[in-house]
């Protein structure tokens, strides 16, 4: 988060507070930017407003892929490059290259995966963030509000955020 | 988020924790320095570490002639340790995968360590294969890599080549599973951090967490899939595993039942090994509130259970090699309950059999000396099982004038006392510089599940509750 941007910070101790405190705040017309957690609160993405994520299609591509690549590679050596009789089979054997390519599909599924989560979410070793608030990874739940993105005064923001109970109104 | 959870169930935190309770407990012990208790732990696996690694350095230099194997039996604890650390691997995938599929709430405050030690196992069982090669400096042959032979590949369609990239796929996903759950926590240590030295390399492996919901709501779909692929992930490769044996024309090995019977088998001694650690690391540590008796007693119900699996596994192999009909395969199993190696099959009928079902007494599974006692007798009869699976088959082929017993010398010992300093050396660092309980995990379920969990809070989940 930039410096230069006008943040209000809502302070909560409680998950359950700070999911019902996103939906009154909303309702008042107020823009939210984003609520960090210290966990994962189920139903507050939705609360917040963000749209679903597209990782599990991700995924699915990267796993095909795995799957192609595996079975390719398998074909290729087995079949065209190098072909041996092993067992009086033919060299099209695909019972026998299930394993590998499973193992293949599952390995281009996990990495193709994480580094999608990581890229999109801007996460990069090395990368340096100013938290907005120390405890969020501790015990606390900060719900940021851009004033500057906000036709609601500044003022207004703060009432509504101690209104909905919030136990320390900030900016930052 | 209101967790309903029925008022029967035993609390799965206690001592009336708060999340900033949460945090201090776990993070005490990266921030602090190490207690004496950890230095002499931590000094007795280094020395046993660097004995192991010099008895593995010469079985490397001389080659695998420093081993007891002979002509007929041409394996032996090379592969023995080497099933027994895969499967012991096994448990921290479950825990971590397939409870969280099963929304399992008690893998919250032990996956982390599980996890660890799958890695830590995976590593060990991967030193014997590497030795077991003769030549490991050319290990990289297993690979479908361009050579100078032709490009002479490796032949897919043997279970050895699955193995490796079985072992190897595995390694790599429980490594990433394991980092992308660490990386919140180490966001916290880094909050917390009073060093520059801890604010610089928390901060570089936290990837610049934030903790925002768009954040989490991703990660918590990551954790699902990734959980999704880890569970046939974890199966095929003890699967694989038993193939090395079942795709073989050995009498005694050549059965279908190995793959089911392998897995069920790598859950039991994996559990029996995260129950050890946890035992000595909950009391060492101070986590009596985070991992409990409840815990405990959970992780029993499961050795329990894969236990009777393999009991009953044992008892249809041997039905099976009598109804058969198959005279070698009679006589296979004849000769591992009455022959030379008599002592190796009722040591592992003891101890896989009978002594888990001493589980089914409440007073016995929350007993903790006896669950202690209990996790290592499982894990020598599951060492027991792979040498008997293994030596046992081998020692009797086909032609009698070629019969002949295994002993191990110095090396075959040297190696095994190697994995365990490599294992315990690795674990005591783990224990020292991350986390071993997942605190974002635990925190996300604390309410419901922890008892005299602070008034405001138990009073809001009412609130969401109506």
């Amino acid at each position: 988060m930039s410096s230069t941007t006008n943040y209000i910070l809502g302070v909560y101790d409680d998950e359950d507070e700070v999911l019902h405190a996103v939906t009154a705040v909303k309702a008042q017309g107020i823009k939210i930017e984003d609520v960090f957690t210290p966990f994962p609160i189920h139903g507050l993405d939705v609360a917040v407003g963000h749209a679903r994520t597209r990782l599990p299609i991700a995924a699915f591509m990267f796993g095909t892929l795995g799957m192609i690549c595996a079975l390719s590679l398998i074909s290729y050596t087995m079949v065209f490059d190098w072909p041996m009789i092993i067992g009086g089979k033919d060299f099209f054997a695909l019972p026998n290259w299930i394993p590998v390519t499973f193992e293949g599909t599952v390995l281009f599924t996990a990495f193709g995966l994480v580094t999608t989560f990581c890229a999109s979410n801007n996460l990069y070793p090395g990368n340096k963030v100013e938290p907005l608030d120390l405890r969020i990874t501790d015990d606390k739940f900060v719900m940021a509000i851009n004033v500057d993105k906000n036709k609601v005064s500044a003022a207004d923001i703060k009432k509504a955020l101690k209104d909905s109970g919030a136990i320390e109104v900030n900016t930052k | 988020m209101s967790h309903v959870v029925s008022p029967i169930r035993e609390k799965l935190v206690t001592g009336g924790k708060s999340y900033s309770d949460v945090t201090h407990d776990i993070c005490k012990q990266v921030e602090g320095e190490p207690t004496k208790e950890w230095k002499i732990a931590f000094g007795i696996s280094c020395l046993v570490f660097i004995y192991g690694a010099y008895c593995l350095f010469y079985t490397w230099w001389q080659g695998i002639g420093v081993w007891g194997l002979n002509k007929t039996v041409g394996w032996a604890w090379d592969i023995t340790n080497f099933v027994w650390w895969v499967g012991i691997g096994h448990a921290g995938t479950l825990i971590s995968a397939v409870l969280l599929l099963f929304r399992q709430k008690w893998r919250t405050s032990i996956n982390r360590s599980a996890e660890a030690m799958t890695i830590f196992a995976v590593l060990c069982a991967a030193s014997f294969i590497l030795a077991h090669m003769g030549r490991p400096w050319l290990a990289h042959w297993a690979l479908p890599l361009p050579n100078a032979f032709g490009s002479l590949w490796v032949n897919f369609n043997s279970p050895l080549v699955w193995d490796v990239f079985a072992i190897s796929t595995y390694l790599s996903v429980s490594l990433l599973f394991w980092y992308m759950g660490l990386v919140p926590d180490l966001a916290t240590i880094r909050d917390r951090a009073t060093t520059a030295g801890r604010k610089f390399w928390y901060g570089l492996f936290s990837l610049g967490w934030t903790g925002s919901s768009k954040t989490w709501a991703r990660y918590e779909y990551m954790s699902l899939i990734l959980a999704g692929i880890s569970t046939p992930l974890v199966l095929s490769v003890h699967t694989i595993v038993s193939m090395d044996f079942a795709t073989s024309v050995i009498p005694g090995w050549h059965t279908t039942i190995f793959p089911p019977y392998f897995v069920a088998g790598a859950i039991f001694s994996g559990f029996a090994m995260v129950q050890t650690l946890l035992l000595i690391t909950r009391v060492v540590f101070k986590l009596e509130d985070y991992i409990t008796i409840e815990h405990i007693e959970m992780m029993n119900i499961v050795v329990t259970v894969t236990g009777s699996v393999v009991g009953i596994a044992y008892l249809t192999e041997f039905f099976i090699a009598w109804y058969s009909g198959v005279e070698y395969e009679s006589y296979a199993f004849i000769n591992r309950a009455t022959g030379p190696y008599w002592w190796a099959y009722w040591m592992m009928m003891t101890c896989n059999v009978i002594s888990p079902q001493l589980f089914w007494s409440k007073a016995i599974r929350t007993n903790l000396m006896v669950s202690f006692f209990l996790s290592i007798v499982v894990n020598v009869g599951m060492w027991f099982e792979r040498f008997v699976i293994i030596v046992t088959s081998l020692h009797r082929d086909y032609i009698p004038s070629s019969w002949a017993m295994f002993s191990p010398t110095m090396y075959d010992i040297g190696d095994y006392i190697f994995s365990f300093g490599l294992f315990f050396t690795l674990f005591f660092l783990f224990a020292k510089f991350l986390p071993v309980v997942n605190m974002a995990e635990v925190k996300s379920v604390m309410k419901g599940v922890s008892s005299n969990f602070p008034a405001k809070k138990a009073k809001a989940a009412k609130k969401t509750e109506e």
